[in-house]
């Protein structure tokens, strides 16, 4: 670690990033766990929340993401409000999405962040296609689109990618490698090495380590600055490990007893951070006082959901499609 | 007035659109060359290669990459080149672009046209000749539009591309070359029937090429002296359940004909209902096309057509069935 240039004040923002997603992920799974309020499946991305923060650190409001079933901490990290998150959550009225999406489908056009997505995948070819209409309206806007290890295997993968590289977009592939295709080790159905399917594309390839969030970030940085000069498209392989089972209920017993025992305890993103604030200088006390308005932060908006209604059962038939909605249909 | 072909009445819709529009732009293979049936030829010399622009043989990416944009602002018109390879891109036309304003609590729209020539054309065989309306009209969502004359090629383009809606706009393949009278001060509503013969004895409903079908037969019965009332839907989704009613209580008689598989087609859609709705004075009748395959040698591909006179016998027969 190279304490020599660590900006505290950026580590500092870092944490708290992290520390939000975390806390917004163990809430959200103490309401389904405890109280039953979130019904659907939820995938937790804690021992992830690294990338997240460091790559779209750098983001304009205005840029584009595009993320996946795993995708609570990119939304927050891109600027959604955590209330009207976990009341998409509980299915309430209010939430980002008015209770139609739920975890799966989480989005907010209001920070350009253009939706998780249930489809493993599925976001890469929309993501190359968001950048392509910023192309064709002139725009200087980048977008970054989050995928997992698994939706390297899909056929969207080579197509979205190539897409991009024909069309010259403006967008970064963030591959946020995890090990995991649901409860089936990566590798084990993977030929080769995702980064470079990549390289074989054409575009520029970068792999990190993607628990170090302050490398990381400095990584993020030069790449989304220089998509944006460049407008051509990048590649960033993020290696980093699923503490959490694929879904909140899933026990994850597929994996060598005491993995994730060991990555929380040697490669926790929030940990490694603090460990580097502590050598800082940063007091414990300071680090813990981010992690309880973190974890206060998160309980008001799960208050607030819990308190909220179901939406009205008309909006059933609502944001259907303008011409032939359902709600048109007299029979 | 102006007489012009079905694929340039298309065309013309789409250059008028572009011209008012620099948000509106055609994506898909070989359109920088015209496209597969040259229903493009001009227009990458009027607009450039970024609004005509090619695209990769990658399905899913055309109809992802287009649903991207639309997201971001612009107004794509999807080139699929035969409604058949479109099965490549249905995750993304199904599960993304027909459900995300909903899913999304409507922060988003997908505002596309989704071209896809159907039908069976020349020997084409099975994978370049189906008719697959049917499924689409299942899905909530999308607009189903299916033009059969050069007129409604014109207007119905010029509403799909104003539409904020994704349209999937299903051409017929055998009809490029037809030709036909095109008022471009006529527009045209998703929903709202063609009334292409009046008549008093019997409705045949239709849609897309098989519409023409049904007004030949129509000429045929009338030589018969039945009186046959052909509307054209034009639209599947939505449908002018109304006009289809408003027909059948005059005329107590309904035939839908259609070149798609019979067995859960849309004309099951219709029958059901009618035969719900209205009390007929025989029992309702739908055509299509066995639940077989389109073969290549042309006397198999026509054990699976549905023809001009095969439509005219079987109104004939039901002039002649006891009442319901």
């Amino acid at each position: 670690m190279n304490l020599s240039n660590f900006d505290r004040d950026a580590g500092m923002a870092r944490l708290t990033m992290m520390e939000r997603i975390r806390a917004f992920e163990e809430t959200a799974r103490r309401a389904a766990v405890d109280e039953e309020l979130v019904l659907g499946a939820i995938h937790l991305s804690i021992g992830q929340e690294a990338v997240a923060a460091a790559v779209i650190e750098r983001l304009r409001i205005d840029d584009y993401i595009l993320s996946t079933h795993r995708g609570h901490g990119h939304t927050l990290a891109k600027g959604a409000k955590p209330e009207a998150m976990m009341k998409e959550l509980l299915g309430r009225e209010g939430g980002c999405c008015g209770g139609k999406g739920g975890s799966m489908h989480i989005a907010d056009f209001g920070v350009r962040m253009l939706g998780a997505n249930g489809v493993v995948g599925a976001n890469i070819t929309i993501a190359a296609g968001a950048a392509h209409g910023i192309k064709l309206l002139g725009g200087d806007q980048v977008v970054v689109c989050f995928f997992g290890d698994g939706a390297a295997n899909r056929g969207p993968f080579l197509e979205g990618v190539n897409w991009a590289g024909v069309f010259n977009l403006p967008i970064l592939f963030v591959c946020e490698d995890n090990q995991y295709s649901a409860s089936t080790l990566t590798s084990a159905m993977t030929s080769g090495n995702v980064a470079d399917r990549a390289r074989a594309l054409g575009l520029r390839t970068t792999e990190a380590d993607g628990n170090d969030v302050t490398t990381l970030a400095a990584t993020a940085v030069e790449i989304t600055d220089r998509i944006r000069e460049t407008g051509t498209p990048e590649f960033l392989l993020a290696k980093t490990y699923r503490i959490s089972g694929h879904t909140y209920f899933d026990p994850a017993t597929y994996r060598p007893e005491g993995e994730a025992d060991h990555m929380r305890d040697t490669n926790c993103p929030i940990a490694r951070l603090r460990t580097e604030l502590a050598a800082a200088g940063v007091a414990d006390a300071d680090m813990d006082a981010l992690r309880r308005a973190a974890a206060d932060e998160m309980d008001s908006a799960l208050d607030a959901a819990r308190a909220a209604p179901w939406p009205a059962d008309t909006t059933a038939f609502i944001d259907v499609q303008d011409i032939g909605s359902p709600a048109q249909e007299a029979f | 007035m102006t007489i012009m072909t079905y694929a340039d009445a298309a065309k013309l819709a789409i250059a008028q659109a572009m011209r008012a529009d620099q948000t509106v732009w055609c994506v898909g293979e070989d359109l920088g060359r015209g496209g597969v049936f040259k229903q493009y030829s001009g227009l990458v010399e009027e607009f450039g290669p970024e609004r005509i622009s090619d695209a990769p043989i990658s399905e899913a990416a055309i109809m992802g990459a287009a649903f991207g944009a639309a997201m971001a602002g612009t107004r794509p018109i999807v080139e699929m080149r035969f409604a058949d390879f479109a099965l490549c891109a249905t995750d993304e036309l199904v599960n993304q672009i027909a459900k995300a304003r909903f899913m999304f609590g409507g922060q988003s729209r997908a505002p596309m046209v989704i071209r896809k020539p159907m039908g069976m054309w020349r020997s084409s065989a099975a994978q370049h000749s189906q008719s697959l309306e049917s499924w689409y009209a299942h899905i909530p969502g999308l607009v189903v539009c299916c033009p059969a004359t050069p007129q409604d090629n014109y207007s119905m383009m010029q509403a799909a591309i104003a539409c904020d809606d994704p349209v999937v706009y299903l051409e017929h393949k055998n009809i490029w070359a037809v030709e036909g009278e095109v008022d471009t001060s006529q527009t045209a509503e998703f929903g709202k029937a063609e009334l292409r013969r009046a008549g008093a004895d019997v409705t045949l409903v239709s849609w897309s090429h098989t519409a023409n079908l049904c007004c030949d037969a129509a000429e045929m019965l009338a030589r018969d002296g039945i009186d046959a009332e052909v509307i054209d839907l034009r639209s599947i989704w939505p449908w002018d359940k109304a006009a289809v009613l408003d027909s059948v209580r005059k005329t107590g008689r309904l035939l839908v004909a259609h070149e798609s598989v019979s067995v859960a087609g849309f004309g099951a859609e219709v029958v059901a209902t009618v035969a719900q709705t209205v009390p007929l004075k025989t029992l309702p009748k739908r055509l299509g096309s066995p639940r077989g395959l389109i073969a290549y040698a042309p006397n198999l591909e026509d054990q699976m057509r549905v023809t001009a006179p095969m439509i005219s016998d079987a109104a004939r027969s039901m002039m002649e069935t006891v009442p319901a």
